[in-house]
């Protein structure tokens, strides 16, 4: 594989920039951080779900939220590169389409996962220190934990990938994202039991990835879940092999 | 040997045709030049040539493969330098240079020895650990033409290399241009518009209008062809059309007040030519430029900043893809 090495080029560069722009970084956790604490603490003064504080059984959903948003965002670089002459600097390279889409993803889902990372380390101080009181922190829930956020931000980052391949400006790309990733979210369980959603509702919310990334997650973390945990890992790997598919067919045919 | 090859290339954007059956040999080696006013398909025809553009019909050898069918491989045998920016703004120069090794597959050892000397060949080396934001315009299209060579490929494409950099830059970069292709045998194609420097530096050079070839040749040619020598004078009336009959004058040209006559050789024919005009105001007499041939073969002058490929090729292409 002649191209390891243009992968790893387009993730360095990825891991660098992302290193620069403290910013990302500081955006990206004190969002979901504020909506932990204000809605979470909002509506944990009134509602509880299956025995769970809503802190607790907000916290998840929380991290599918930080995930979804700054994975499909990431798409919005390549829109950036195409503004000057950066893409067709990778294009005109001797790596394949393909690989260049690989090594995007990896670039993307690193910048991603270790949001989630630190989110992961904010919600297990929050929980020593008893703010958050229905979570299971062990190596074993950690590690599923984090196989669920690794499948899913790999789809995800694919969406926005395969978005931002397609779109000429930055505000373009950011109203088909927000139209995909708003209802993905509200519609994913993320704040709300989904057992007795009204029944219009409920194909919505059964046809959304989403859902099953955060009742994977809230079943490892939390202990409330819906679907059987297998079959929640099933359905986002199939998810994401069909994004990244997808991915590879934008890439190859994406025209500058 | 013919290291490109077009046979009917062309790209048409909606209506537009911006390269029309172009059909162009480049030899191995060869500095050769395009030229053309804005929007006359220069940048379109690079960028079909290096595969990042299909072409609507019609296809092109480059280092013997189709650009069609070998995409990858032309791929491999050439370098570009872009027109607009194409360096990360937040990574290093040395991380840029770096990132391109990578792409283009080079081993640690080879990159970094390579790195080292494109960075003293633009003088960049004691820039290149700040970020490429803080670089001039100047530094920046430096960097880049490093980059472009560092992978020593077969062909290298420039796309209006030079613009926007100081006179001494340039001059920098056209000698180490003219040695790549001497000493390294690269074939090098340019995108240009500045005159003194595709006169100076292109052994062949085309001049490109609407989509297809005004004329080819080596540029001292080009000039030979149209005369040697362009008389101006100002004065009142001119019979300009028995001055054209004359057997030693090319060209008769008329601008606000005064007439352009292209002549073999000034020296010889001055005195005949005056004798024949009668009473003048003023007589200019320079040897015929680029600039004139241009001028002749696309009855425009190519315009200082306004390259090609710019604003108006850019929103022809946004246009087409709705």
């Amino acid at each position: 594989m002649s191209d390891l090495k243009g992968i790893y080029a387009l993730w360095y560069r990825e891991f660098k920039v992302f290193q620069r722009e403290r910013s990302r970084m500081v955006a990206s956790i004190v969002n979901p951080v504020l909506w932990l604490l204000i809605i979470g603490g909002g509506l944990g003064s009134v509602l509880s779900f299956g025995g769970v504080d809503y802190l607790s059984f907000l916290y998840p959903g929380i991290l599918l939220q930080s995930v979804l948003f700054s994975a499909v965002f990431f798409g919005v670089y390549i829109v950036w590169d195409k503004k000057i002459d950066f893409l067709k600097e990778v294009l005109v390279s001797p790596m394949s389409r393909t690989s260049i889409f690989i090594g995007k993803i990896l670039g993307g889902s690193t910048d991603t996962l270790l949001q989630s990372a630190i989110l992961l380390v904010i919600g297990y101080v929050f929980t020593v220190s008893g703010v958050l009181k229905g979570i299971t922190f062990s190596p074993l829930s950690v590690i599923i934990a984090s196989v669920f956020l690794f499948v899913t931000t790999v789809g995800l980052v694919s969406i926005g990938l395969i978005i931002g391949s397609q779109m000429e400006s930055p505000e373009g790309f950011q109203l088909i994202s927000s139209f995909l990733i708003f209802p993905m979210f509200f519609l994913s369980g993320a704040l709300f039991p989904i057992e007795n959603l009204p029944s219009w509702l409920t194909p919505f919310v059964l046809v959304n990835p989403a859902t099953y990334s955060v009742d994977g997650l809230r079943g490892v973390l939390v202990g409330l879940h819906r679907f059987n945990l297998g079959l929640d890992l099933l359905v986002i790997s199939v998810f994401s092999l069909v994004m990244i598919l997808i991915g590879t067919y934008a890439f190859r045919k994406m025209k500058l | 040997m013919d290291i490109i090859e077009t046979k009917n290339l062309t790209k048409t954007y909606g209506n537009l045709t911006a390269v029309d059956h172009l059909d162009l040999k480049i030899g191995k080696g060869e500095v050769f030049g395009l030229l053309g006013p804005n929007g006359a398909g220069k940048s379109t025809t690079l960028l079909m040539l290096t595969t990042l553009v299909p072409p609507t019909s019609g296809t092109a050898l480059v280092n013997g493969f189709d650009i069609l069918r070998q995409p990858d491989q032309v791929r491999k045998s050439i370098g570009i330098v872009f027109q607009d920016p194409s360096s990360d703004e937040t990574l290093t120069g040395y991380e840029n240079l770096k990132l391109h090794g990578l792409l283009y597959d080079m081993d640690a050892g080879l990159r970094e020895e390579r790195i080292v000397e494109v960075l003293a060949l633009v003088e960049l080396t004691d820039r290149k650990d700040d970020m490429v934001k803080k670089y001039s315009g100047g530094m920046r299209r430096r960097l880049e033409l490093a980059r472009g060579l560092m992978h020593h490929p077969e062909i290298l494409f420039l796309d209006e290399p030079t613009l926007g950099l100081d006179p001494q830059t340039r001059e920098h970069i056209w000698e180490y241009v003219r040695r790549l292709a001497t000493e390294k045998k690269i074939t090098i194609i340019i995108t240009t518009h500045y005159m003194d420097e595709a006169d100076r530096l292109c052994d062949r050079l085309a001049i490109i209008d609407r989509g297809k070839i005004a004329v080819l040749g080596p540029p001292d040619q080009l000039k030979k062809e149209l005369g040697g020598d362009i008389i101006r004078m100002r004065a009142g009336n001119f019979d300009m059309e028995s001055l054209r009959e004359l057997d030693y004058v090319t060209h008769v040209g008329k601008d606000d007040g005064s007439i352009s006559v292209t002549v073999r050789d000034a020296s010889q024919y001055l005195q005949d030519l005056l004798g024949r005009v009668g009473k003048v105001e003023g007589v200019e007499v320079r040897p015929l430029t680029l600039e004139d041939v241009f001028i002749h073969y696309t009855g425009r002058a190519i315009r200082e900043g306004a390259p090609e490929g710019g604003w108006a090729e850019k929103v022809m292409r946004a246009g087409s893809r709705k």
